[in-house]
Order: structure tokens, then sequence, then C-alpha cells
């Protein structure tokens, strides 16, 4: 026991002090002190309920994606029988309950039409993402599978984080975090944003844009009771336009999607004095809208934005720039945001916000202050009862305990974790239980005191038999503190980690370290008694 | 320096003596417990109940006017809202159940925060908006079933843990002792209607981690007397076991409440709920393992025995090696 080889002493001095100094930037790097570039730069990050912010929990609807997915191959089935070579005639095409299901005109076609299909139904690394059948050999019937409709949410998923993560850039908010969340969800935190209403708006958008030709044969009166003539689509002019409250028929095929944008830009229209945004294709893009308006000069076409009209202008002359206007009752906000989300892309998915948390700057600095003064009294206290209770090992103790602050400070530091209100909890937690182990392995040094055993021997036994106690009760706490950090979100986990490094960091320093300078000491001193 | 001893050097409690009456008292209290959660439910904060929530702090008055922000926010016609005490007594959180179509309306709930905070700011100049949380519908209950889920894994994974260590009896000791602790403070939070919220599960789930501790430290010594005075009567060695214990019980439980009790007193007022859930549960932790914990595995037939396999096992091991040497044990 009183045997601490060198290396020993070495080692724990190395962890200790290594973990004491990834501490140091947390504790004055806030306080704008210059901060040498030898040494670690992290710090403990602060949670939104101490440093004020918005958070926002998005989810996706995943039958949305399949739903689009499904008109998508609608389209592409129409597209490829269209263009084989003889055209394949098929009719009665519709989508119901998850499936494409259409009628060949010509049985004689099914082995034409599997050819052309086949290829289609196989995602990437030869995933089958559609199951094909035919009934009364003329019917051919597409099911999604299983896997095609997991890849297709998870791919939406994925690049509606991206796009959630462009557009939140744009705001120039500094240091928001993004990050996927479980198979539908997005979590978005913005330090510092008291008011998350721009954000909110920003994020709501689809930013689905398509331009399409107006049906000028729909009956006005068939069109406002939502009955579209064949080959049309009924969609509502957006709110805040000029026909607000009305809706407006236009042809399905033969529009473009706002998908091909390379740019877009909020301005003001300098001949009307109207908020508007212009927008720039792509190659492709520019050629197809060039041809789109070309063959339609002086018809109107609709501009369409998440499935509402901003707008039906009439085509005056071909528009053959790579650029195009778009006008629709802006205001110079909201055709900033558009401006924005047209630049980001469309998302793929609409999201909805389904938890939204905002705290103010203030209560979270308040919330600092008063957690730390509760800290440092809280501190003074046990400090107090330790060495009023246990004299000299009470002092180790409080040495220990002052490690074991720093030492879980400077772990959450370089872990680059966070630290929340309820993690101040969990620091408080830990100061209390921290000394828990030095009581144990104090009271069975007594006790064995009592029983008449040597001091050495006393000591010695006391870490030995108390130590099966600490770690039974640290490893108990370790399984409740993992199904906290497992089920708890956001500041409830913030409380778990430090429970869960608490754990470990309290450990090391009530044990070895205290035995080391308890081992120490009684080897200096030899004393005859101890006074415990 | 004359050392202080809270506990004196030799207690001789008989703690075990009043095992029925308490056992009793502890079962009453689990039963009224479930009871009030059952009557009278818990007051869900917004993580649980979902809806619209405000904090706000008035910054001039002692003491928030919350009859009157019930009255003036019932009057903007979203259903009757829930306003209480919030940590301190000026600092109240407001909670407003969404309408059914707010869910699907994307910034609806807020507006609805925004025109409670309008409506307060109006009639009362000197307020600070602290937060204003929207949970839906689906998000609330989810939260709801992990709680549940979590606090049954944490307390049967614990209970597995002992079982593991110790034995069976221990274990079934543990869980009837976490499970009255779980009970008790869910009892209090029903009984005096004090906002339940995420964190309180959290501090149930540390109250589960902490306050096995000291049932452990208890545990660990039975375990250790049960070796070494086998003909010992049971009730006995419990006492010896838990006198024993004593000092290290109350002191690592004051170390903590010690800790805690500035953060209760001088701690910010949206951690008053998970602290005082702490605190409670420590006392609550502290009574469970002697006066549960400890008698329980009189009922359940612990006997010197219930180490003697191992200890014999490993005996014959050494027999056999050391050619049928008999090694008696004291």
């Amino acid at each position: 026991m009183l045997d601490f080889p060198l290396w020993k002493k070495i080692m724990l001095w190395v962890v200790t002090l290594t973990a004491v100094i990834m501490a140091l930037p947390s504790l004055f790097g806030a306080g704008g002190v210059d901060w040498p570039d030898a040494l670690p730069e992290p710090s403990v990050n602060l949670g939104l309920d101490l440093a004020g912010g918005s958070h926002l929990l998005l989810e996706a609807e995943a039958d949305e994606v399949a739903a689009q997915r499904l008109q998508n191959m609608e389209e592409a089935v129409r597209q490829a029988m269209r263009n084989a070579e003889p055209r394949i005639r098929i009719g009665d095409i519709s989508t119901s309950e998850g499936k494409l299901s259409f009628m060949l005109n010509e049985a004689s076609d099914i082995d034409r039409a599997r050819g052309l299909l086949e290829p289609m139904m196989q995602g990437q690394d030869l995933v089958r993402e559609w199951d094909l059948s035919v009934i009364d050999g003329q019917r051919m019937v597409l099911t999604p599978t299983q896997s095609g409709i997991e890849t297709a949410v998870n791919d939406a998923m994925e690049s509606a984080t991206e796009v959630v993560r462009r557009r939140i850039d744009e705001l120039g908010t500094r240091e928001p975090t993004i990050i996927r969340q479980g198979d539908t969800r997005i979590v978005v935190q913005v330090p510092g944003l008291d008011d998350p209403e721009a954000l909110k708006e920003l994020l709501g958008q689809t930013a689905q844009l398509e331009f399409k030709l107006v049906d000028q044969n729909a009956l006005p009166s068939n069109v406002q009771a939502g009955i579209a003539p064949p080959g049309s689509q009924i969609f509502p002019y957006a709110d805040g336009t000029d026909f607000e409250g009305q809706s407006i028929a236009v042809r399905r095929l033969g529009g473009i999607r706002g998908d091909r944008l390379t740019g877009a830009q909020a301005g003001v229209d300098p001949q009307t004095n109207e908020n508007v945004v212009t927008i720039q294709f792509d190659v492709q893009g520019g050629t197809r809208f060039c041809s789109l308006t070309q063959q339609n000069v002086n018809k109107p076409f609709a501009i369409i934005l998440d499935e509402e009209v901003l707008s039906a202008p009439n085509i005056n002359e071909p528009i053959c720039g790579g650029s195009a206007q778009i006008s629709g009752s802006f205001t110079a906000d909201s055709s900033n945001n558009l401006a924005i989300s047209l630049r980001s892309g469309a998302l793929p998915v609409p999201l909805t916000v389904i938890e939204e948390r905002t705290v103010s700057a203030e209560l979270g600095a308040d919330s600092i202050q008063r957690g730390l003064l509760a800290m440092l009294i809280g501190s003074i206290a046990v400090i107090v009862l330790m060495i009023a209770t246990y004299g000299r090992f009470g002092v180790y103790a409080t040495i220990a305990l002052v490690f074991n602050v720093l030492m879980l400070l400077g772990i959450m530091a370089f872990a680059n974790s966070t630290l929340t209100l309820p993690g101040i909890a969990g620091f408080v937690l830990t100061i209390g239980a921290a000394v828990d182990a030095n009581v144990l392995i104090n009271e069975r040094i007594r006790e064995e005191r009592k029983r008449g055993r040597r001091v050495i021997a006393a000591v010695e036994n006391g870490y030995k038999e108390a130590s099966r106690a600490i770690y039974d009760a640290n490893i108990t706490n370790f399984i409740s503190a993992c199904l906290l950090g497992f089920f708890g979100s956001g500041p409830i986990r913030g409380f778990a980690v430090v429970l869960i490094i608490g754990l470990f960091t309290s450990v090391f320093t009530a044990l070895p370290l205290t035995r080391m300078w308890v081992a120490g000491w009684l080897r200096k001193n030899r004393p005859n008694d101890i006074n415990v | 320096m004359k050392l202080l001893k809270l506990v004196p050097a030799d207690t001789n409690i008989k703690f075990l003596k009043l095992r029925v009456p308490f056992f009793i008292i502890s079962l009453l209290l689990i039963v009224a417990s479930w009871a009030a959660v059952f009557t009278q439910g818990l007051n869900y904060g917004v993580d649980f109940a979902g809806g619209q929530e405000v904090q706000i702090t008035f910054e001039q008055l002692d003491q928030a006017p919350i009859a009157d922000l019930r009255r003036s926010v019932a009057r903007l016609g979203y259903g009757a809202p829930v306003v209480q005490e919030f940590g301190a007594p000026n600092v109240v959180s407001i909670r407003v159940p969404l309408p059914a179509e707010a869910e699907a309306t994307p910034g609806a709930a807020t507006e609805i925060g925004n025109e409670v905070i309008a409506l307060i700011q109006g009639q009362y100049s000197d307020i600070r908006t602290d937060g204003n949380n929207t949970v839906s519908g689906k998000v609330a209950s989810e939260f709801r079933t992990d709680a549940v889920i979590a606090l049954a894994l944490a307390m049967l994974g614990v209970a597995m843990y002992i079982w593991i260590r110790f034995e069976w009896q221990f274990g079934v000791g543990a869980l009837f002792a976490l499970f009255h602790d779980v009970s008790l403070t869910l009892g209090l939070f029903a009984v005096f209607q004090l906002e339940f919220s995420l964190q309180i599960i959290a501090a149930i789930l540390a109250i589960i981690g902490y306050s096995l501790n000291d049932t452990i430290v208890v545990y660990d010594r039975v375990r250790e007397n049960l070796k070494k005075f086998r003909k010992m009567p049971l009730p006995e060695l419990l006492d010896l076991s838990v006198n024993e214990t004593l000092a290290r019980t109350v002191m690592t439980s004051l170390t903590l409440l010690v800790a805690l009790l500035p953060l209760l007193l001088f701690g910010p007022a949206s951690l008053f709920g998970l602290v005082l859930a702490i605190t409670v549960g420590l006392f609550v932790g502290t009574y469970s393992s002697v006066y549960l914990a400890a008698p329980i595995l009189i009922w359940l037939g612990v006997t010197s025995d219930s180490f003697v396999p191992q200890e014999s096992e490993a005996d014959r091991q050494e027999k056999i090696a050391r050619g049928e040497i008999e090694g008696g044990k004291a």
C-alpha cells in the first residue's frame, strides 16, 4: 500500500495535470484573456439554456417522401413509354395505396414495357427499390419495396439537413448546430437567437419553385369549385397576392422546375418599384426556360412556390438570357427569404417544427451566476464538513475534490461537451457525491483502528475494503446515468454527461490520488497514531 | 485537533425491531403515492403535456400576480391556462393548450406565445421573458413513453447488477427500495401538484443511482458479516451491519445534502424542481436503505448459506489443489 513506484506517481500526476490544464481555457478563456497558442484551445460549450438561444426540432413526414417518389415514378413511367420506339400506349394510370398501376393498351407490349421499366426499379448498389407485377397480362403494378422507401427517406433527410444548414448559414447567425436525429428529424440549435420567427419562416419554406402554363381553357367556375380539366391541376394563390383566396388551373406537363437554379437575389424592380427576386438558371435550365417562353409568347404562365401561385404574368417575349424575375407582392423581408431559400435549394420534403424552445440570454446569464454561487457555497460547506470530520484525511479528500472538479471540467472541454443548466446541478451532485468514496474509506479506517489494527494496516484495509462498495455504487450510478443520457434530450443529456464523467473523475481522484498522498505522508512520518 | 463525530463510535440502535411497522408504513405510503398519481394526476409541464409555454420573471414584484394572470390569459380564448410559480415567487410559467389545428400550422404556436407575452407586457411593464417553448402533442407523448422506459430500465438494470454482485434476495431488496423511492417522489409531486417535467425524470434517475449508494454500503457489510458470523441470527446481524455503517450512511447523505441545499436556496429558479426532487429522494433513499432494503432480506430468507456455496466451491478447489488439507475458517 505504501509502495508507490515512481512511474505510478508520475502517471497519476500526468493524467491529473493534463485534465486540469485542459480545464484552464474554460476557466479563464471566457474572460477574454489572451490564451497562449501552445495550449489547447477548446473550452466547454455552454448549452442554450445557459447561453440563451433557440432550439428547434423539425420533422419530415416520411409518408410525404414516399408519395412524392410515387409521383416522380409516374412521371418517369409516362415519359419512358412515350419515348419508346414505337411509342407504348398506356392508360388508366393511377397511384393509390402507395402503388402505381397502369394499363397497357396493347397486351403485346408487355415485354417491351417490362424491359423499359426494369432498369428504373433498381437503385444504387443494386438495391431493389420497386417490385413489378402484372395482373391479367395487361395491368402493370409497381410497388415500392421497404428498402427502397427507406433509402429514399434517408436521402431526402440527408439533403434536407444540408439545405437547412445552407439556409441558416445565410442568416449569418453564429455557430448553429444542425444535427439529424433519428429517421426523420433534424435538431437545429442557434445560440444567441432570441426570436426564432425568421428562422422558422425560412425553414418552413420548401422552396419548390415551378413554372407552369396556365390552362386557359379551364372554366373559371369549375376552377373555383376545385374541378380541374383533364391534364391540369389547380393551385391556390398565395396569401398576400392580388388574387388571394382564388385558385388557378395550370397544365400538369410541360412546365419547368426551379431545381435548375444557380442563383437568386432579392431586389427591387426599377420600373414598378416592386420587390422582386431575380433567379439564374444553369445552362440546361436556361435552354428549357427559353424554349418554354418562346413557344408560349402571349400566354400566361404561373410561378408556383410550394404549391401556391405567386403570380401568373403574361409571357411578353422569349426569356433566353438564363435569368428571370419573380414578382408576387413581396415585402423586402419575404423577397429576401425567398432568395435565400431558392439559393440554398428546395427542401426535398416539407419540415414542421414539432418542438421549439427559446431561452433568453438574460436568464442564461442569471442561471450561470446563481449556479456558480450555489456551487461555491456547496463546495465550501462540503470541504468544512470533511476537514472537521476527518482532519488530515479530510484535507486530502478536499484537494481530491478540487482536482475532481477541474478534471471534470477539463475532460468536458476536451470532449467538446456542452454544459447545460441541469449540468450545473450535475456538478453540484458530483461535488456532494465525490467525497462519498473518501467518507467510505475514512470511516473504514476509523473502524479498523478501533479494532486495534496498526496505522498502516488500518489504512491499507480501509482502502481495500471500501473499494468494493465504491466500485459497486459507481457502477450502478453509471447504469442509471447512461440511461439518462440515452433517453434524455438536450439539457438532460448534459446532466447525464456531467454525471458520467464525474463518476470516473471522482473514483480516480478519491482512490489512487488520495492513496498516493496518504502513502507519501505515512512513509515520511511513520505516525504511531492517526487522527481520523 | 478534536474531530467532529456526528455518529457516536459505538451505536447499537435496534433498527430492525421496528421493521414491521415501518414496512407497513412504507407500503401504505407507496399505495398512497400511486393513489395520488392516479386520482390527482401529475401536473405535467410542457414537456409531457405538450402545448405552448412562456416563462416570465417579474422584476419589480416580489410575488407574481398568478390569479390575475390566470384570468387575463384565459380571456384570450385558448382554454384554461396553467399558471404556476416556477422556482421562485416572482417567476411564473404559463402554459396554454394548443388548438388542434395549431399543431399542423408552423408558427401558430409561437404566435400564441407571443400573444400571451404581449398581453402581460401590456399589464405589467417590468417583465422579462425568459423562455418561449412549444412542444407538440406527438413529441410530448414520446417524452412520456421514453421516461417510463428509462425509469423501468434503470431500476431493472441496477437490480440486475446487484443480483449478479450479491444474491437474488439483495437484488429484490434493492429493487423494492428503489420502487419505494421512485413511488414516493412521484407521490410527492402528485400531492403538491409540483410541475412534473423531463428534469424531474432526470432527478429520479439520479436518485436511483445515488439512493442505491447507501443500500450498497449496507449490503456490502451484510455480506461481509454473513461470512464472518455464520451463527448470528439474521435480524441481529442486520442491526449490526446497519449500525456499523451508520456513520458512513449519515456522512455520505450529509455531504450530498450540504452541496444540494445552496443550490435549492440560491440556485437558478429553473433548477428548483430538479434539485427538490433529488433532495427529497436523498432522504427517502437513506430511509429505505435502512428500513426496507435491509429487513427484506429477512423475509426473503437470506442465510449465511447464501454465500457459502461460493465459498465452499472455492474452498473445495483449494482443498483439491492442496491435497485435501482442511483449511478451516473462523
